[in-house]
């Protein structure tokens, strides 16, 4: 059992979504997290989701995927030399001391607070998953009100690329 | 250039692609499209009674003539009534393309009157499917969709149109495309050489080979080059429910079906083999029985169009992704080209030893019974007689089933209509009539029991409207015979809700939708009414035929057992 970032290139057509969200779905796979967008060519969308499973469960979910007319192209990052962001919002309820305290911290983890208020910070950070939980644990003393999480993009190192 | 309406355009694409015959049912939605096809006469439309059943007819006739089968149904219920038949193509690999009505584009999402995502509700049983946004995509869309739903792995495409998009006062050019290409979607056209080389060393090699071959030999037009193989290699040959006439069932080699109810031989010869050559069959669990334990001694190659079949029940030692045909032709070339052989002394033994198998238990061997009740064998093997093995033959699902995959001999491919994947009920007898409309100076059977056939009966009303004179053989056992088999095995014969109570009277159903019907209840008069039915050409016979109730189907894998783990009857196992 592994992590798993299957990037996908597929038509940017309205039920593309749905139908490797579906596909998931139907097949008892479970995603960890998905994100999705356009690319610099219109008519591709390039989305990128997390799993975790056996190699022969990866095995047929790559096959499968392959398989549903919408999709172009995919690739299992993680098999490779790959670089991985998430991006993620907390906003947290800080006041006296804590408000140097969380700022220190932020610092640290080369967050930024992206709002202000007499009551509360929003902080930004970007990296890796694990990354990004260790911050959350390293701000747990402070009152989380929000976490947002973009779920992870990722792409290749070096000159390998996933394009038409 | 001509103008044509969305209406039109629909109608004209698939007489442009060459469509005969189209299966449906009128709704507000595609009012438009019926009054389109009322004003020309290249397209035939079939009305069913239930659209379920146009699904099936659609099938039915895919599956004879391995050209697409084509449906027309409103929006809502009439698109929702499709679903079971759209399933059912689905599972079986079967090219279809269904055409469903949909609310105007400004109402969708509204829950307008007859709205449902038809789209939405069919995905995971599609292989593909479009909601048509202009009616100047409808050509290409049309075109796209029959092209996905006969090439690489063949299945079901729907076409969702609104009905704005028909309106016949909007006119725009028509051309139909000639041709189609998608860049996303590519299918094989060959295998890779060097793994059918891998695969010929191992096929050479071998001293107890088998070749096993499924649905997609019939799909994929390779009955005749897999013949040849087999025959030049002399291997003995399996074939699942599905591939049946996929390498003709009366000769030598062939050792009849394998799996859950397979032959003796075959499931005991596919358990000891060291090389097993698996052709467009995709090890479903009602051929491999407990995974597990399946052929502990065998190196598997296994070739399919579908990568995502390989390896995904049993891993296969060498997978060859590609069209079986051109893999299979490939494959032959290089063993005549090379002069390579078998290993025929290691081949002769292997033989001698499948020989044994085969006749200490028989192909299919039955108690006759004292000749007091009809045995529902002896309804196949009368039919096999009386059509000289050369009728289609459709079935629904269960015993009946069961019985003509083992009793009638299937020579040639194409010729047996069954819903193997999804097991439906009330396929048979609408997918016959797909078959005769298709092939009227054929025999065509349907080979049904007295549960089955009434899940479609209604269209015998639909059989009278276009005269469609098939045979319908009712295995009448008063109850659903595999469901109480089942229950005879492993629920102590508790029969909870598998009788069949309150049966018509067939015969006089069947005479009030103006056909012919004929009971047979003694052994004696089973062959001279088959003979009836078959010599009344142009009327449409229903014969029910009471069988023995307490009949099972033989043998029966047993249960997370390996392949020749079975009951032989009631009383004996291996």
């Amino acid at each position: 059992m592994r992590r798993h970032i299957i990037s996908v290139l597929m038509e940017n057509e309205p039920g593309a979504l749905s139908r490797v969200v579906g596909l998931f779905a139907q097949r008892n796979y479970n995603i960890e997290s998905l994100n999705v967008a356009p690319t610099d060519d219109p008519t591709l969308s390039r989305l990128t989701l997390t799993t975790i499973g056996a190699d022969d469960k990866i095995e047929q979910i790559t096959k499968q995927l392959n398989k549903l007319i919408d999709v172009v192209k995919l690739v299992d990052l993680s098999e490779g030399s790959h670089i991985e962001r998430e991006l993620m919002f907390l906003k947290v309820k800080v006041s006296g001391a804590q408000r140097a305290e969380i700022k220190r911290t932020t610092d640290i983890f080369r967050g930024q607070i992206v709002d202000v208020t007499s009551s509360t910070y929003v902080i930004q950070l970007t990296g890796d998953s694990d990354k990004l939980d260790a911050f959350i644990q390293a701000v747990a003393p402070v009152s989380v009100l929000e976490v947002v999480r973009t779920g992870v993009s990722g792409i290749a190192r070096g000159e390998k690329v996933l394009s038409l | 250039m001509e103008l044509l309406s969305g209406a039109e355009m629909v109608i004209r694409s698939l007489a442009d692609e060459g469509v005969e015959y189209i299966y449906g049912y009128p709704g507000g939605a595609l009012l438009h499209v019926y009054d389109a096809l009322f004003r020309q006469d290249r397209v035939t439309h079939i009305l069913v009674r239930h659209e379920q059943a146009a699904t099936h007819m659609a099938d039915g006739y895919a599956r004879a003539s391995g050209k697409p089968g084509v449906a027309l149904v409103t929006s809502g219920p009439g698109a929702t009534n499709t679903i079971t038949g759209i399933a059912t193509a689905y599972m079986d690999s079967i090219p279809m393309v269904v055409i469903s009505g949909q609310v105007p584009s400004d109402f969708i999402g509204t829950d307008m009157f007859q709205e449902t995502d038809m789209v939405g509700i069919s995905r995971p049983i599609v292989k593909h499917s479009f909601l048509v946004k202009r009616a100047e995509d409808i050509p290409m869309t049309i075109k796209k969709a029959f092209h996905i739903a006969q090439s690489g792995r063949p299945g079901p495409v729907v076409v969702d149109i609104p009905k704005d998009i028909t309106n016949p006062s909007d006119k725009f050019e028509y051309v139909y495309p000639k041709k189609i290409k998608l860049r996303s979607y590519n299918p094989p056209q060959k295998g890779h050489s060097g793994q059918i080389r891998k695969a010929l060393d191992l096929l050479m090699q071998a001293k107890r080979p088998i070749i096993y071959s499924g649905g997609g030999v019939i799909l994929g037009q390779a009955a005749e080059v897999l013949t040849e193989l087999a025959q030049k290699l002399n291997f003995p040959v399996t074939n699942t429910l599905m591939g049946l006439g996929g390498y003709p069932g009366s000769d030598r080699q062939f050792l009849g079906m394998l799996g859950m109810h397979g032959s003796y031989a075959a499931n005991l010869a596919m358990h000891h083999a060291d090389v097993i050559l698996a052709v467009g069959a995709r090890f479903d669990d009602r051929v491999t029985n407990g995974v597990a334990k399946f052929c502990p001694t065998a190196k598997i190659v296994h070739i399919d169009i579908d990568p995502a079949s390989i390896s995904k029940n049993i891993r296969a030692d060498v997978p060859i992704v590609g069209p079986v045909k051109a893999v299979l032709n490939e494959m032959l070339g290089a063993v005549k080209d090379s002069k390579r052989e078998a290993d025929k002394e290691a081949i002769n033994s292997w033989w001698k030893q499948v020989d044994e198998w085969r006749s200490s238990k028989g192909t299919f061997p039955y108690d006759r019974g004292d000749g007091g009740i009809i045995k529902p064998q002896a309804v196949i093997e009368a039919l096999y007689e009386t059509t000289k093995g050369d009728a289609f033959v459709t079935s629904d699902v269960g015993q009946h089933q069961m019985f003509a995959a083992q009793y009638y001999k299937f020579d040639k491919p194409n010729r047996w209509i069954n819903s193997g994947g999804l097991g439906t009920m009330g396929f048979g007898f609408p997918a016959a009539m797909g078959v005769k409309l298709h092939y009227p100076d054929h025999d065509v059977a349907c080979v049904t029991g007295e549960g089955s056939i009434q899940m479609n009966i209604q269209e015998l009303s639909t059989c009278l409207q276009y005269d469609l004179p098939i045979k319908i053989i009712t295995l009448n056992n008063q109850a659903l015979g595999m469901v109480r088999q089942w229950q005879d095995m492993q629920y102590d014969s508790r029969y909870s809700h598998s009788y069949m109570e309150s049966l018509p009277d067939f015969k006089r159903l069947v005479e009030a939708y103006g056909h012919v019907g004929i009971t047979v209840e003694k052994p004696d008069d089973l062959k001279g009414a088959m003979e009836e039915a078959f010599a009344l050409k142009d009327r449409l016979v229903f014969l029910d035929v009471k069988v023995d109730p307490n009949e099972h189907v033989y043998p029966m894998q047993i249960k997370d057992g390996s392949m020749r783990d079975m009951w032989l009857s009631k009383t004996e196992r291996t």
